[in-house]
C-alpha cells in the first residue's frame, strides 16, 4: 500500500491563483466544517476557548510580504493544502500502509484505522500538509474531498472539493491536471502556474497561479499621455471648448 | 510492484434533510443550505439559487456551526443582582422580565416618551424596530448607521439616490478598470470578492487606494498607498486632470444631471445660489434647441451646460459654469496635492489617464432599446467601463461626507453611474431626497411620535430641534452641530445622556451593540459613564434594557437582559423597506426560519418588541378593539402593511401567492419563502437595467414593485441644494438661525460642490502618526471571537508598523511599544509591515476583548495580547480653550471620525518582557462560564 | 524539531541496546553464564526499552504492530522488521552463551549484523527526509553507527576498541554540525521556492495563517533552546567523547576503579549522547519553517 502507484489514471488536484486569492479564509473553514461532519475523524480543537487554542486544520492560508528590487513592497495571501504529489514521500515513508496514494486519481490519503499516528509522514511532507488530531491520534490531510467528487447523494454542481465551492473570489480551481486539455491544465498552461518547492522533487499535482506583475500603471504613461491633452488651460477657454464639443453632440 | 488501496465508499450520505435560510454571521446576509443530522445542524454551505452570494460562502458563514453552539449563548433573561460591570446577574423568567421591561416603560410612554432611548446596533429589521419606537412615541431612536458610515449613506442619496455600501454595486460583468478606495471588506463581503474574482478573471485592471496593502488591495494591480484623509485631495485632482483634457461625458451630464441647471444670482438675497424653478417648483435648464428657458423634464429638451439667463440684471449661470471654475483651478494640480496625498504627481496624472482611456477609448454599447423620461427612445444602451467602490476609509473622516461627494461627482463627469460597465443600483435605490421622510421627532406624551424618526432634511426647516431651538433628540441629530445627520448619531447617546445634555433620559433601551466596548469610542469613559452615579447614588443613567444573544461585554452593564435566540433559531425578515439584499437586477428579500429550535429560555428579540408593545398597547400593535394585532414577530412580517398591499416582505403576495412588490396579505408567504429557499427576487426587466433613474421602464416597474407610488425620475446632484439652504441660514437669512460660533462651520463646511478640507487637528500637536483599523475577513466585530474555529485565525492583533518607523524606533516584532494619543495611550505588540503607507500603523478591528466576557478563559490572547484602538479614540476632540468641545465628527452628518486617528509610537520592552497589553481591566464575572477544553464536533455517526 | 523525550530515549538507548548486542554477537567480551545474562541483559534492555519508548509517541501504540508491513519502503517498518529480527537471533544466540554455553559464531555474527543494520535503518528514518537538510546527509547514519559503536564498545567494556571509536564518533560528530550548519542554507530550499515567489523579490512571511498555535509549529518549527546549541554541543562534545576518552585513559590498575571509571564514562557517554540527540532534533529545522517564517 505505501508503494506509490505507478502511474495515476486521472490526476486530480487543485489549482490556486495568487493573483485573486484575497485571503479570506473562506476555504479553511468551509474545509474544516466538512472535513469535521464528513471522512474519518472529526477535525478537533484544544483548549477551544482558553489561552492558547489549537485545532486540526487540512487548509491554511499564510501571507507573504514581497519586496521586489524596485516599487511597493505587495502582500501575496497564500492557501496550502495537500498538493497530492505523485512523487508523494509522505505515503513511501508510511511504516503501516495507512497513508496511500490511489491509483484512480492520484488522491492521496490516509486510512484512519491503519494509521498508527507515528507522525512521520508529516515529516516527510515539505508543504506542512499533515496535521495530526490530538483527539484521535491519527493523521490527518487534505482528501480533496473525495467523499464529494464522486458523491451520488450531491448534485453534480456540487461535486467538486468544499474549499472550491465555496471560494468568494473564485481563486481555487478544481480539475485534472493529467489531461492537458482540462481547464485547470490550460489555466496552468496559460498563466504560468508553479510548482512549489520543485526541488524536493515530490512532483506535486496541485499548482499555483502567479500573481500578475503590479503597479504597472505609470509603464503605460507614453501610450496614456495624449488622452490628457488639455483642451483649454482657463475656465473661460474651457466654457468656449464646452460650447464647441456640445455642438459636435 | 503491487499497490493495494482500501476500497472507499464515495458517495457517502451528506445529509438528512436541508434547510435553506439566512446567515447571519455578519450583514452581508448570504444565502444558506443547513444540512441536517439527527435534527442537528451538521454543516453549512452556501445556497447556489441566492441573489447575493450565488453558492460561496465566506469564513464566519461556514462557522456558523460553532456559533450555534457558542458556550457563549445568554441561557434565560437575566436581572442584575451586584453593581453595574460586576457581571453578577440572577436568571428570571420571561414573565418578570417583561413585567420589569413594563413597568419602566409604560410609565415614560404616558409622561414624557422622549426619557427613552431606543438604540440598535448592526440591527436588520430597522423598519420594524424604529415602527415600534414611532408607536412608543420617542423621538429618541435610530441604528448604528451614524458612528458606522452614514457619510458614505447621505452623500450618496444627496447626490445621486443612492451609494456604495450596499446601495448599489459595480457592473462586475462589464467593468474594465475598477477603483476602490478604503475598502477592506464592507458589508457586500461575498459579492465584492465574486466581483473582484470576475474583474481578475478577465484580466481587467483593479486599482487599490487605501493606506494599507491588504485583502483587496493586496490583489489590487495598482496599489495607491494614500495619506488617510486626503482622499478628497486625490479624487478632486482626477476631475481636474479629467476636466482639463476634456474627459468628461457632456451628454449625460446635460442630460441626467443638474450640470444644466441655472442658479440664481442674486448676492445677499435670501435665494442666492439656489436653483432657478418654475412655478411648479422644476428646475430650470436652457433648452438648446429654443435658447429658452424650460423646465428640466419637459420632453424635447435638450439642456444646454453653458446656458446663462439674466434675471434681475444679474446673469444666472449653470451648475456647470460654477463646477468648470472650481476645479479647474490650479489648487488642485497633481503637483498641488501630490505631497498632501503621499502620491506623485505623475502616478495620479497616469491614474487620470487610464480613467479616461477605459472610459472613452473602451466606452461600448449594449443592444438594449429604453426610454427615458423625457420620452426620447434611444436604441443603444451605452457603456463607460470604469467603476468604482468605496466605504469607510474615505467616510470615517470628519471630511467624508464631501470626500464621499466629490467621489460621486467624479463618477458622474464620467457618466458612469448606472450605465453598463459602471456604478449600478439595486433596488429600491435610486430614490432620490425626495422620496425620502424628513426626520420628525415631536413627542406626546401617551401617543405615537409624529413621523418616522430619521430622514433627509432640505433646509433649516427639518432639523430636529425644540421650539426653544435646542435639540430635540438625545444624540442631537439634525441640530446645526450636524445638520444632515440622517442616521443618528449612536456613539453620543451615552455621553449625552450622562451628562444630561441636551436633557437626562430615562432608560435606555439597546439592542445588539456592543457599546462598553469595541462599538464606542473612549471606551473606559464609556464604562465610567455606564456606572456613574450621582449625589445620592442612583446611577446617573437610571435604567438600562439590552438584548444581547451572547455574553457579551455589554451585558455586563444592564439591569435587565433580554436573551436573543441565534440566528437559526428564529425568524427574521430582511425586508425590501429596510436593507434588503437586492442586486442590481432584481429587487429580492429573504427570511430566516427557525431550522433549530432553542435549547434555552431565549426568544427572538422581535417577538419580545411585539409582546413589549402588546403589553404596553401601542398604537401600530393593536386593534380597534384593544387585541394584539400580532402575537410574534412571524405574524407581524406576514400581516403588517406598511401601506395598503405593501407588507416587509414583497414575495409571495396576494391570497394565491402570486404577486411580487403589491399584493394582499398571503398568510401562507413564510411557507412559501422556506419552499423557495427562504429568499424572493423579482427581476429587473431588460430594458430597464441601466439608465434607472432616468429610464421609463424602471420607474414604471418599480411603482410596480411598491418601490415608489409614482414615478420619479430625478437629476444627479453635482450642487447640492439643501446644502445651499443651511449655507445661506448661515449668512443670515431664514427663521431658524445656527448659533454664531457654527456660522462660519456651517458656511465652509456645508459647501454644495464638494470640497476637500483638512480635519480638524487641533490638540494633535506632536501626534503625527495616522492609526487606522481594518476589519479582517474572518471575524465579525466582537461576534467572531466566540467561536472556536474563527478565534485560532485571529485570537489576538498586532499593531502593524511601517518599516519607516519600525527603524526610527529601533522596534522589531514582537516588541512591545506605546501608542500615545491627545486622549490616552495603549501599550501593545507590534509587527513590520512593509507594504504600508509610510506614516500610518493599523491593526484588526474589535480583536481585543474583556476579561470575563464571551465564555472566553480570562487568559484568552483577546484579553491578554489583543487590544482596541478605541481607547485612543474620544467622541470629542481635546479642547480648544473657547469653552466649547468640539465633536470628533463630521460636521456635515455627525458620522464618527474612527479614521482621524493621530498617535506616537516608541518602545518599551521587548517581546519577553510584558505579558499584557495595556490598558488591562479587571476580569467581569461571566453569566454563563467557560466554554469546554476539547471539541470534537460531529453530529452524524 | 521538536526534541520528543521519546524519541531521544528511544535513539539513544536502543543505539546503545544494538550496538552492545552487535559486540556481544561478535563475543565480545567473550562471557557466558551469569556474566554474559548480565551483558545481555543490559543490551536488550537497552534496546527493547528504546523501542518500547518510541511508541510513546505515537497515536495508536495498539496498532503498532501494523507498522512491520512496509518494509518495502518505509524505513521506519524496516527499522522495526529489522528490529524484531536481531533480537530474535540475538536472543537465540544470548540463549546458547548465557544457557549452553555455546556460541553459535555463524548467528552472532549476522545478529550482530543485524543489530547494526537496525541502528542504520533507524538513522535512514531521518537521513531519507529531503524535508530536514540537516538529517539528509550521509553523516546522519555515519553518526548513529559510530555512536552506536563506540557506546557499544563502551559498554562492552571493549577498551581499546571504545578509544579509538570515540575518536571516530566524535570526529564524526563535529563534522556532522559542521556539515549540518550549513544543510539548510546549501539545499537550495528557501522562503523563495517554498512560496514560488523568490523571482519577484525578498520574500518575508507577514501573517501566519493563524494566532493560534497548531501541530506543524509544535512539532516542526523548535526555536525554544536553540541560542543555548553552543554551549549544550559543548556539554555533548565532553560528555559523549572526552570525558570518557579521559576516563578511559586514566592509568589505573585497581580493576574495581577501573570498573567504577568505566561505569562513569559509560554515565558520561550516555549524557553526551542523549544531548547530542536533544540538539540533533531542535535544531533540524523542517522546510515547512520556511512557510512561517522560522527556521
Ligand atoms: N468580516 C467582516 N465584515 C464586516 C464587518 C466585520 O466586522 N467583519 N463589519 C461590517 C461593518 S459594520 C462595516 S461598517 C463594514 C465596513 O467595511 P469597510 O469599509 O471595509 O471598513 P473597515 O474595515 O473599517 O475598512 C476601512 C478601510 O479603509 C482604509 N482607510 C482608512 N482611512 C483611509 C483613508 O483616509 N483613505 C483611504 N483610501 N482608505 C482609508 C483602511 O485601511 C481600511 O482598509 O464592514 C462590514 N463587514
Ligand atoms: N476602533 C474602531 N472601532 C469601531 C469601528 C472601527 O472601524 N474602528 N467600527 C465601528 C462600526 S462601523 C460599527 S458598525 C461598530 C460595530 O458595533 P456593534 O454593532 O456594537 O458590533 P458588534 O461587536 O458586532 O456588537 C454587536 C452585539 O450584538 C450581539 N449579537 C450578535 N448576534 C446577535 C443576535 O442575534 N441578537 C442579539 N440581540 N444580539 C446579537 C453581539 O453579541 C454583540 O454584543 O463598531 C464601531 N467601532
Ligand atoms: S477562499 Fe479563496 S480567496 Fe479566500 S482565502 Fe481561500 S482561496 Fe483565497
Ligand atoms: S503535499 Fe505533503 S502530504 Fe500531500 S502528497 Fe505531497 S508530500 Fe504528501
Ligand atoms: S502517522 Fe499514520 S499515516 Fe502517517 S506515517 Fe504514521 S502511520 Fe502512516
Ligand atoms: S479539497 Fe477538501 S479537504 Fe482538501 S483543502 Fe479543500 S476542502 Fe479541504
Ligand atoms: S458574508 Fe459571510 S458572514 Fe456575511 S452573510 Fe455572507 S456568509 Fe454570512
Ligand atoms: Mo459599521
Amino acid at each position: 500500500m505505501t508503494q506509490l502507484p505507478q502511474s495515476t489514471d486521472r490526476k486530480m488536484g487543485l489549482v490556486i491563483d495568487l493573483d485573486t486569492c484575497v485571503g479570506c479564509h473562506a476555504c479553511v473553514i468551509s474545509c474544516k466544517g466538512w472535513n469535521t461532519e464528513n471522512y474519518g475523524a472529526p477535525l478537533s480543537d484544544q483548549n477551544p476557548y482558553g489561552a492558547d487554542p489549537s485545532g486540526t486544520f487540512l487548509n491554511r492560508v499564510h501571507s507573504y510580504e514581497v519586496q521586489p528590487p524596485e516599487g511597493h513592497a505587495q502582500l501575496i495571501h497564500f492557501p496550502k493544502s495537500c498538493l497530492h504529489c505523485e512523487d508523494a514521500p509522505c505515503v513511501t515513508v508510511c511504516p503501516t500502509g495507512a497513508s496511500y496514494k490511489r491509483s484512480e486519481d492520484g488522491i492521496v490519503l490516509v486510512n484512519e484505522s491503519d494509521c498508527i499516528g507515528c507522525g512521520l509522514c508529516a515529516w516527510a511532507c515539505p508543504y506542512g500538509a499533515r496535521e495530526l488530531d490530538l483527539a484521535e491520534g491519527v493523521m490527518k490531510k487534505c482528501t480533496l474531498c473525495v467523499d464529494r467528487i464522486y458523491n451520488d447523494n450531491l448534485p453534480e454542481v456540487d461535486r467538486v472539493p468544499s474549499c472550491v465551492r465555496t471560494c468568494p473570489a473564485g481563486a481555487r480551481h478544481f480539475g485534472d491536471l493529467g489531461d492537458p486539455d482540462s481547464e485547470v491544465s490550460q489555466l496552468v498552461a496559460e498563466r504560468g502556474g508553479m510548482d512549489l518547492m520543485p526541488e524536493m522533487g515530490t512532483k506535486p499535482v496541485n499548482k499555483y497561479l502567479p500573481p500578475r506583475p503590479k503597479d504597472r500603471i505609470e509603464d503605460q504613461t507614453d501610450i496614456l499621455a495624449p488622452l490628457l491633452a488639455p483642451v483649454a488651460e482657463e475656465p473661460k477657454g474651457f466654457i468656449a471648448w464646452l460650447d464647441k464639443a456640445l455642438e459636435k453632440l | 510492484m503491487i499497490h493495494q488501496q482500501p476500497k472507499l465508499d464515495t458517495s457517502p450520505k451528506v445529509s438528512d434533510e436541508v434547510r435553506k435560510t439566512t446567515c447571519y454571521m455578519c450583514a452581508c446576509r448570504c444565502g444558506i443550505n443547513v444540512h441536517m443530522k439527527n435534527g442537528k445542524v451538521a454543516y453549512i454551505e452556501g445556497n447556489r439559487d441566492h441573489p447575493v452570494n450565488k453558492g460561496v460562502l465566506c469564513a464566519k458563514g461556514s462557522a456558523g456551526i460553532m456559533q450555534v453552539n457558542a458556550p457563549s449563548r445568554l441561557r434565560a433573561p437575566l436581572k442584575r443582582v451586584g453593581p453595574r460591570g460586576s457581571g453578577e446577574f440572577q436568571e428570571i423568567s420571561w414573565d418578570e422580565a417583561l413585567e420589569i421591561a413594563t413597568g419602566w416603560l409604560k410609565p415614560i410612554r404616558e409622561t414624557d416618551p422622549s426619557k427613552l432611548a431606543f438604540f440598535t446596533g448592526r440591527d436588520q429589521s430597522q423598519s420594524f424596530t424604529s415602527f415600534w419606537a414611532q408607536n412608543f412615541g420617542t423621538p429618541n431612536y435610530a441604528a448604528h448607521g451614524g458612528f458606522c458610515s452614514v457619510n458614505m449613506a447621505a452623500a450618496g442619496i444627496y447626490t445621486m439616490g443612492g451609494a456604495f455600501w450596499e446601495f448599489g454595486q459595480p457592473d462586475w460583468d462589464h467593468t474594465k478598470l475598477f477603483i476602490l478606495f478604503g475598502v477592506a471588506e464592507d458589508h457586500d463581503s461575498n459579492p465584492i470578492k465574486m466581483g473582484i474574482g470576475k474583474i481578475k478573471a478577465r484580466g481587467a485592471r483593479v486599482v487599490g487606494v487605501n493606506p494599507i496593502r491588504s485583502g483587496y488591495n493586496a490583489v489590487a494591480d495598482d496599489w495607491y498607498g494614500i495619506t488617510p484623509g486626503t482622499d478628497g485631495l486625490l479624487i478632486l485632482s482626477l476631475i481636474h486632470v479629467l476636466m482639463k483634457a476634456g474627459k468628461i461625458d457632456l451628454d449625460y451630464l446635460a442630460r441626467y444631471t443638474n450640470a444644466p441647471c441655472l442658479m440664481i444670482e442674486n448676492p445677499g438675497a435670501d435665494d442666492h445660489g439656489l436653483l432657478l424653478r418654475d412655478a411648479d417648483g422644476k428646475v430650470l435648464v436652457i433648452d438648446r434647441a429654443t435658447g429658452e428657458l424650460a423646465p428640466f423634464d419637459r420632453p424635447g429638451v435638450r439642456p444646454d451646460l453653458t446656458g446663462t439667463h439674466v434675471q434681475n440684471g444679474q446673469t444666472c449661470h449653470t451648475v456647470m459654469y460654477k463646477t468648470v471654475n472650481r476645479y479647474l483651478s490650479e489648487e488642485y494640480t497633481p503637483e498641488a496635492v501630490a505631497d498632501r496625498c503621499g502620491i506623485p504627481a505623475a502616478r495620479i496624472r497616469a491614474l487620470a489617464a487610464e480613467i479616461a482611456r477605459v472610459a472613452f477609448d473602451e466606452a461600448f454599447e449594449i443592444e438594449q432599446e429604453w426610454t427615458d423620461f423625457r420620452g426620447e427612445t434611444h436604441k443603444l444602451m451605452k457603456g463607460r467601463p470604469v467603476s468604482f467602490h468605496s466605504m469607510r476609509g474615505i467616510s470615517a473622516h470628519a471630511n467624508g461626507f464631501q470626500t464621499c461627494r466629490a467621489l460621486h461627482l467624479l463618477q458622474i463627469l464620467l457618466g458612469t453611474v448606472e450605465v453598463p460597465g459602471g456604478f449600478r443600483f439595486k433596488p429600491p435605490y435610486p430614490k432620490p431626497v425626495e422620496a425620502h421622510p424628513k426626520p420628525h421627532c415631536k413627542a406626546t406624551p401617551g401617543a405615537p411620535l409624529d413621523g418616522p424618526h430619521l430622514g433627509f432634511v432640505r433646509g433649516p426647516e427639518d432639523l430636529a430641534l425644540k421650539p426653544d431651538g435646542s435639540p430635540a433628540r438625545i444624540d442631537k441629530a439634525f441640530t446645526w452641530e450636524n445638520p444632515m445627520s440622517s442616521h443618528g448619531l449612536m456613539h453620543m447617546v451615552i455621553s449625552n445622556a450622562h451628562a444630561g445634555d441636551p436633557y437626562k433620559i430615562d432608560t435606555l433601551f439597546m439592542y445588539m451593540a456592543n457599546m462598553s466596548w469595541n462599538s464606542t469610542m473612549n471606551t473606559r469613559g464609556v464604562i465610567d459613564m455606564l456606572t456613574d452615579k450621582d449625589e445620592s447614588g442612583d446611577y446617573v443613567i437610571p435604567r438600562i434594557i439590552y438584548s444581547d444573544a451572547y455574553s457579551s461585554e455589554m451585558v455586563a452593564y444592564a439591569d435587565l437582559i433580554l436573551p436573543d435566540t441565534t440566528y437559526l433559531e428564529r425568524h427574521d425578515c430582511i425586508s425590501l423597506l429596510d436593507r434588503p439584499i437586492c442586486e442590481a437586477d432584481g429587487a429580492a428579500d429573504a427570511i430566516r426560519w427557525p431550522v433549530i429550535e432553542p435549547d434555552r429560555d431565549v426568544r427572538g428579540f422581535q417577538t419580545v418588541l411585539v409582546q413589549l408593545a402588546n403589553k404596553l398597547k401601542l398604537p401600530g400593535f393593536t386593534n380597534e378593539d384593544g387585541a394584539a394585532k400580532y402575537t410574534d414577530y412571524a405574524d407581524y412580517i406576514v400581516n403588517h402593511q406598511r401601506k395598503p398591499g405593501i407588507g416587509p416582505l414583497a414575495g409571495f403576495r396576494g391570497a394565491a401567492g402570486d404577486k411580487a412588490g403589491r399584493g394582499e396579505v398571503n398568510p401562507d408567504q413564510l411557507d412559501r419563502y422556506i419552499e423557495n429557499g427562504g429568499f424572493f427576487v423579482e427581476h429587473v426587466p431588460d430594458a430597464a437595467r441601466y439608465y434607472k433613474p432616468w429610464n421609463a421602464a424602471y420607474q414604471d416597474w418599480a411603482v410596480g414593485m411598491g418601490l415608489y407610488d409614482s414615478p420619479q425620475p430625478y437629476l444627479f446632484q453635482l450642487y447640492s441644494e439643501p446644502m445651499r439652504q443651511f449655507q445661506l441660514a448661515a449668512e443670515g437669512h431664514g427663521e431658524r438661525q445656527p448659533p454664531d460660533h457654527l456660522r462660519a462651520r456651517i458656511s465652509q463646511r456645508l459647501d454644495p460642490l464638494p470640497i476637500w478640507y483638512e480635519t480638524d487637528q487641533h490638540g494633535n500637536e506632536g501626534y503625527t502618526v495616522n492609526a487606522l483599523t481594518q476589519r479582517p475577513m474572518a471575524m465579525y466585530h466582537s461576534w467572531g471571537t466566540q467561536n472556536a474555529w474563527l478565534r485560532q485565525l485571529h485570537g489576538r492583533n498586532p499593531l502593524y508598523v511601517p518599516t519607516k518607523i519600525m527603524r526610527e524606533q529601533g522596534l522589531e516584532d514582537g516588541d512591545w511599544a506605546r501608542v500615545t494619543s491627545p486622549h490616552g495611550q495603549i501599550v501593545v505588540p507590534v509587527m513590520e509591515m512593509a507594504a504600508l503607507n509610510d506614516n500610518t500603523v493599523w491593526t484588526w478591528n474589535a480583536i481585543g476583548k474583556r476579561k470575563g466576557a464571551w465564555a472566553l478563559e480570562p487568559d484568552a490572547p483577546e484579553a491578554t495580547k489583543g487590544f482596541l484602538l478605541n481607547h485612543l479614540i474620544h467622541e470629542l476632540l481635546p479642547p480648544k480653550g473657547d469653552g466649547l468641545r468640539w465633536a470628533n465628527s463630521d460636521p456635515v452628518t455627525g458620522q464618527a471620525a474612527w479614521f482621524d486617528l493621530k498617535v506616537k509610537i516608541e518602545k518599551v520592552a521587548g517581546p519577553e518582557e510584558m505579558t499584557e497589553s495595556q490598558p488591562a481591566f479587571d476580569p467581569i464575572k461571566s453569566p454563563v462560564g467557560t466554554g469546554p477544553k476539547t471539541l470534537a464536533w460531529k453530529v452524524g455517526e | 524539531m521538536h526534541p520528543a523525550p521519546s524519541v531521544i530515549l528511544f535513539t539513544t538507548l536502543s543505539g546503545l541496546g544494538f550496538g552492545l548486542l552487535a559486540f556481544l554477537g561478535l563475543g565480545l567480551p567473550d562471557v557466558s553464564g551469569w556474566v554474559a545474562f548480565v551483558f545481555f541483559a543490559i543490551a536488550f534492555g537497552l534496546a527493547v526499552g528504546g523501542l518500547l519508548a518510541s511508541t510513546f509517541h505515537l497515536g495508536h501504540p495498539e496498532r503498532a504492530w501494523k507498522a512491520f508491513s512496509q518494509w518495502r519502503t518505509s524505513w521506519l517498518s524496516r527499522e522495526g522488521c529489522s528490529a524484531v529480527a536481531a533480537l530474535i537471533l540475538m536472543g537465540i544466540y544470548a540463549i546458547g552463551v548465557i544457557f549452553m554455553d555455546q556460541r553459535w559464531g555463524l548467528l552472532g555474527w549476522l545478529g550482530a549484523a543485524l543489530s547494526l543494520f537496525t541502528v542504520f535503518t533507524t538513522s535512514m528514518i531521518y537521513a531519507q527526509l529531503k524535508t530536514i537538510p540537516r538529517w539528509n546527509m550521509n553523516l546522519t547514519p555515519a553518526m548513529f553507527l559510530s555512536f552506536s559503536l563506540a557506546g557499544g564498545a563502551l559498554l562492552a567494556g571493549q577498551n581499546t576498541t571504545a578509544i579509538v571509536l570515540l575518536l571516530i564518533a566524535g570526529a564524526v560528530q563535529l563534522a556532522y554540525w559542521k556539515q549540518g550548519d550549513t544543510a539548510l542554507a546549501n539545499s537550495g530550499t528557501n522562503i523563495g521556492t517554498a512560496t514560488g515567489l523568490g523571482s519577484r523579490g525578498k520574500v518575508r512571511a507577514f501573517e501566519p495563517p493563524h494566532t493560534g498555535s497548531n501541530y506543524l509549529l509544535r512539532e516542526f518549527v523548535h526555536v525554544v533552546g536553540r541560542k543555548h546549541a553552543a554551549k549544550l554541543r559543548m556539554l555533548a562534545l565532553g560528555f559523549g567523547f572526552v570525558l570518557p576518552l579521559a576516563l578511559l585513559l586514566v592509568p589505573m590498575h585497581d580493576v574495581v576503579i577501573k570498573h567504577l571509571l568505566a561505569l562513569l564514562a559509560v554515565i558520561a557517554h550516555l549524557i553526551g549522547i542523549a544531548t547530542s540527540r536533544w540538539l540533533f532534533f531542535a535544531q533540524a529545522e523542517h522546510v515547512v519553517g520556511l512557510y512561517y517564517g522560522k527556521r
